[in-house]
């Protein structure tokens, strides 16, 4: 019988529940694995149902289907960087009275500080407002259209304000001809992004709209376009992951473009401190990586069945995110949660803001905080091992479709990285996806306080289940 | 006061230098730190914080300072010493283990599982036991609060499969000679166990191999499988392959009485097996077993005892003395009752094996009438208030059982709650003799007697200091092989003042024969 099958063979355990008793056979080396087990849906009895309806059968097939779907449109994104544009010209539905925020939607009386700041910010800038106070009083007024960047095809780190003259990046998919947006990255330390609105904010704004922007458009205009997939693929192997660490990003766009800004009939001056601004911020990488991201995961949306999450992203009051059968309109948001990690200097948690911006674009397409294995580094911003940076990447193989082919990650023996997050999944494991983030200081006008990781909330997911489990028929 | 440490051009990595200014913080005296290079960024933040003084003016982004604010010259020259130290220690990596999140992921990473050990909550026990049983992986369910229903359908549908489920509330297994849960290093040989109870299984493992023999295979049931409810299906599967196995020679059952028809069938089993059967059914009647040509057992040693006798082709006698001798424990107990102040007669018996309790209760019970406890023999005996109440005459409890595990784990695990008992329990002017038992292996906690023994030796001081005189018998339940190793238990409890007696079985006999020289 059976049972004497077992006795002629070698036991392989595997162990639920107390880990005690798996360390016990590990230690007489004994096969044994120990699983790390969570009741499904955290023990939710509402999602445990709908998780059940929707791994019926007949349901389940479609949905497998839309997600391998996905999981192929994903993989054969050609994200480029095509040029640069002023956002009034180049985005869709811009005008001069749009202002385009990080995040789901969100009213200003609900915008957190450091939103509040860039909103107010970007009216000065615009020559919309002649002060704070009238800033203020104009963005509570009802004139000003906001709009999350997400609704634009555009994306935007920390607040992600975007105005009609700020100058933009402009990423294309090649494969399927979409478009996304994203502006120049203004450096550490005092920033619009972070909620500061002072005049030296101002002042570099208008240098990077008057200087920076004609240099690069000039550049990449002779250059040609730069493709961002073999690029991405680079700066896995150079310990960046795109969202929290993009110093080899950086780095390889500076080489991309410095000879071709050198070559330009522009005064030198302005060349020079171009060259000097590229280089002496580390994060001028993530405003192309996220556009990329976002021109990667946009075509996934008119999937029908499709349980992929298209975008995670946060205002620093809601986190929400969109699933591509549920289409572009349906958004899942929840309370956003403080960012666990390193304080700078002076600072501490109750200086933060709540999780905010839409860099979690990144993740959302299999990057940052997905291959945290890739870039080790990171990880000591919550007091983590290299080992704990490869483990945030081995569970997220937990919650994805499947495994990228362009992207490697050579910790894990160049394994392809976690792609495509899929809602059901997320459900039946209890675990969330991890996101690598800056944290911004929760009145407008401090800046960046630190910088961690943070997952969303769970309500995001049970409120999208119970969406798929009521839209989607067999 | 400010202080400053510039090196110049030194590179660190900024976010080990973020971290070494978190903890300078921490450190007696330290108001604000900052650790970092001298970018522009970084001084401004000690410009922001209040650290920038004319030192680090005309500093770079290659030059590395620690500027440190603290009362004193002292401690800011100590932080600056530390950052030193801080920045020079080498991590020691503890490679962070990998845990799949599901069965199937488990699965995919090791395709030969053939043995599930679950503890997970009760209430989703049955469900994850069932998942592995379709995936034809044999079940050592350890949970306990799953319903009879639940374990019955779990039963059948693994034994349709040829399967083995053992549990629910199955403490204790040794298949293939690997301890699972709580068990004991036994070394391997030819009895094979049946076992409905946890600790029994651990006594008579353990005795099996202090006697120099060994076991084939150790496979629990759970408490509830022989009663009418599940039938013995278990028991019956576990019977039938120590049937056909071969390394197999002498098989012993172990449970508590089982319900008479489920008894009838189990024995008629055991007996057209053809192989020497020694059944220990703990308070039962011996008859039904030796009607069938089976060996009964009176108690787990005795049980351990005919199973090696058997097993050595000799015929088995029912083991009822003690070890050291007759005369020798009459002398011991007469030395330990003379000692006793007036009024001191009673045993108390605190356990953190469940069946040994029950065992214990079982020999003394004729002798002693009343033993008042939280699982009593007699319904008449039951204690109240057995956690929060003080003990009545002859007092037994089970700090295992539900009243006592509440919120926090096994009494083998953490057994601080029956030390805490112990050392009350010295206070009382009617205690005479302290029984306990100390169960290592596996599981266990990794050093039960320290605990114990200190509580033995604070009870004796508390009564020798009222002129009385406590008698500490205690037992320990394991083998040298045991993590914890046996010799080394007992010495210690012996260096607290315990008499350490080889067996359970020998523990409460010596107890009774105390109380009996008292008189």
């Amino acid at each position: 019988m059976e049972l004497n099958g077992l006795f002629q063979s070698e036991l392989h355990v595997v162990n639920f529940g107390i880990e005690a008793f798996y360390h016990d056979l590990s230690s007489q080396r004994v096969p044994a694995l120990h699983v790390d087990w969570k009741p499904v849906a955290g023990g939710d009895q509402a999602a445990a149902k709908n998780l059940r309806k929707l791994q019926s059968p007949a349901l389940s097939a479609k949905i497998q289907e839309a997600n391998q779907e996905a999981y192929r449109r994903i993989l054969s994104a050609q994200p480029a960087l095509v040029g640069l544009g002023i956002a009034g010209d180049v985005i869709p539905g811009m005008t001069k009275t749009t202002i385009l925020h990080a995040g789901p939607p969100v009213t200003w009386a609900r915008m957190c500080g450091p939103m509040r700041g860039a909103v107010m910010g970007g009216l000065i800038l615009e020559g919309l407002a002649a002060d704070l106070q009238a800033a203020e009083t104009l963005a509570a007024s009802g004139q000003i259209s906001f709009a999350p960047c997400h609704m634009h095809d555009a994306v935007g780190p920390m607040a992600g304000v975007v105005t009609a003259s700020m100058p933009v990046w402009i990423v294309e998919n090649k494969t399927f001809g979409n478009r996304a947006y994203c502006t120049l990255n203004e450096g550490l330390g005092k920033v619009l992004r972070f909620g500061a609105c002072d005049e030296e904010v101002f002042t570099r704004l208008r240098w990077m709209r008057a200087v920076l922007y004609p240099v690069l458009q000039a550049a990449l205009a002779q250059k040609g376009e730069i493709d961002l997939k073999t690029m991405i693929a680079q700066l896995l192997q150079m310990g960046d992951e795109a969202h929290n660490r993009n110093k080899a990003g950086t780095s390889l766009l500076f080489r991309e473009l410095a000879p071709a800004i050198c070559a330009l009939p522009l005064p030198e001056q302005d060349k020079v401190d171009a060259l000097n601004f590229l280089n002496n911020n580390d994060h001028t990488f993530l405003n192309i990586s996220m556009p990329a991201c976002k021109a990667t995961m946009d075509p996934i949306f008119d999937i029908p069945y499709c349980t992929v999450l298209a975008t995670m992203c946060r205002n620093g009051t809601d986190f929400g995110i969109r699933v591509a059968g549920l289409g572009k309109n349906a958004w899942f948001a929840a309370t956003a949660e403080h960012v666990q990690g390193l304080y700078f200097p002076g600072y501490s948690e109750a200086d933060a803001a709540r999780d905010l911006g839409d860099s979690s674009i990144t993740e959302t397409a299999g990057i940052g905080g997905f291959c945290m294995a890739a870039a080790p580094a990171i990880v000591q911003f919550v007091g983590g091992q290299v080992a704990d940076a490869l483990n945030y990447t081995r569970s997220m193989y937990e919650i994805t479709v499947g495994e990228g082919q362009a992207f490697r990650i050579p910790a894990l023996d160049f394994r392809g990285n976690p792609v495509g997050i899929d809602l059901l999944k997320v459900i039946e494991t209890g675990i969330r996806p991890v996101i690598n983030t800056g944290i911004a200081h929760k009145d407008y006008g401090v800046g960046q306080v630190g910088a961690g990781i943070v997952r969303p909330p769970m309500e995001c997911f049970t409120q999208a289940l119970a969406a798929c489990a009521a839209g989607f028929h067999p | 006061m400010i202080k400053h440490q510039i090196k110049k051009n030194s590179y660190f990595d900024s976010v080990s230098l973020m971290i070494l200014s978190r903890e300078l913080k921490k450190l007696p005296g330290v108001s604000e730190a900052l650790v970092g290079m001298g970018t522009e960024l970084n001084l401004e933040i000690a410009h922001n914080v209040g650290l920038f003084t004319e030192e680090l003016t005309g500093i770079g982004a290659n030059d590395f300072f620690v500027s440190v604010q603290a009362e004193t010259e002292a401690q800011a020259t100590a932080a600056i010493a530390e950052a030193e130290v801080l920045l020079n220690k080498k991590n020691e990596s503890k490679a962070a283990l990998y845990f799949p999140p599901t069965l199937d992921k488990a699965i995919s990473l090791d395709a030969k599982l053939n043995m599930a050990v679950i503890s997970v909550p009760g209430a989703h026990a049955a469900d994850l036991a069932q998942s592995c049983i379709d995936r034809n992986i044999h079940v050592m369910l350890f949970s306990d609060n799953v319903t009879v229903e639940e374990e019955r359908t779990l039963k059948e549908n693994a034994a349709a499969k040829g399967l083995m489920v053992m549990g629910p509330d199955c403490g204790t297994a040794i298949v293939n000679h690997v301890p699972l849960a709580f068990a004991n290093v036994v070394r391997a040989g030819a009895i094979g166990v049946c076992a409905a109870s946890g600790t029994g299984a651990q006594e008579v493992s353990s005795l099996i191999d202090q006697l120099g023999e060994g076991v084939s295979q150790l496979l629990g049931t759970g408490g509830r499988d022989l009663k009418k409810e599940i039938g013995g299906i278990m028991m019956k599967q576990a019977l039938a392959a120590m049937a056909e196995d071969e390394a197999t020679r002498v098989i012993l059952l172990v449970s508590k009485p089982p319900a008479k028809e489920i008894a009838a069938q189990i024995l008629a089993q055991a007996k057209d097996i053809g192989k020497p059967c020694v059944v220990c059914f703990l308070g039962g009647d011996r008859a039904d077993a030796e009607a069938l040509g089976l060996t009964a057992a009176i108690s787990l040693e005795d049980a351990a005892h005919k199973a090696v006798a058997l097993l050595c082709g000799e015929t088995p006698a029912d083991f009822t003395g003690f070890a050291m001798g007759e005369d020798a424990a009459n002398a011991l107990a007469a030395r330990e009752a003379a000692q006793m102040a007036q009024g001191q007669r009673y045993v108390r018996g605190f356990y953190t094996g469940g069946t040994l309790c029950d065992e214990s209760m079982k020999l003394l019970l004729p002798s002693l009438g009343h033993i008042y406890s939280n699982i009593p023999l007699q319904a008449a005996d039951k204690l109240a208030d057995a956690k929060g109440g003080e003990s009545r005459e002859h007092t037994f409890l089970d700090f295992g059982d539900d009243e006592f595990t509440v919120g926090r784990p096994h009494p083998m695990i953490d057994p601080s709650l029956r030390a805490e008992r112990v050392r009350r329990e010295a206070n009382d002017p009617a205690c005479a003799v302290l029984l306990c038992d100390c169960v290592i292996g596996y599981g266990s906690h990794p050093d039960p007697a320290a605990d114990l023994a200190e509580a033995i030796a604070a009870a004796k001081a508390t009564a020798s200091a009222a002129g009385r005189h406590l008698a500490c018998i205690c037992a320990v339940c394991g083998t040298e092989g045991d993590p914890q190793s046996l010799t080394r238990t007992q010495k210690t409890l012996e260096s607290a003042g315990a008499i350490v007696m080889p067996s359970n079985a020998q523990a409460a006999r010596l107890a009774l024969l105390i109380t009996e020289k008292i008189g």
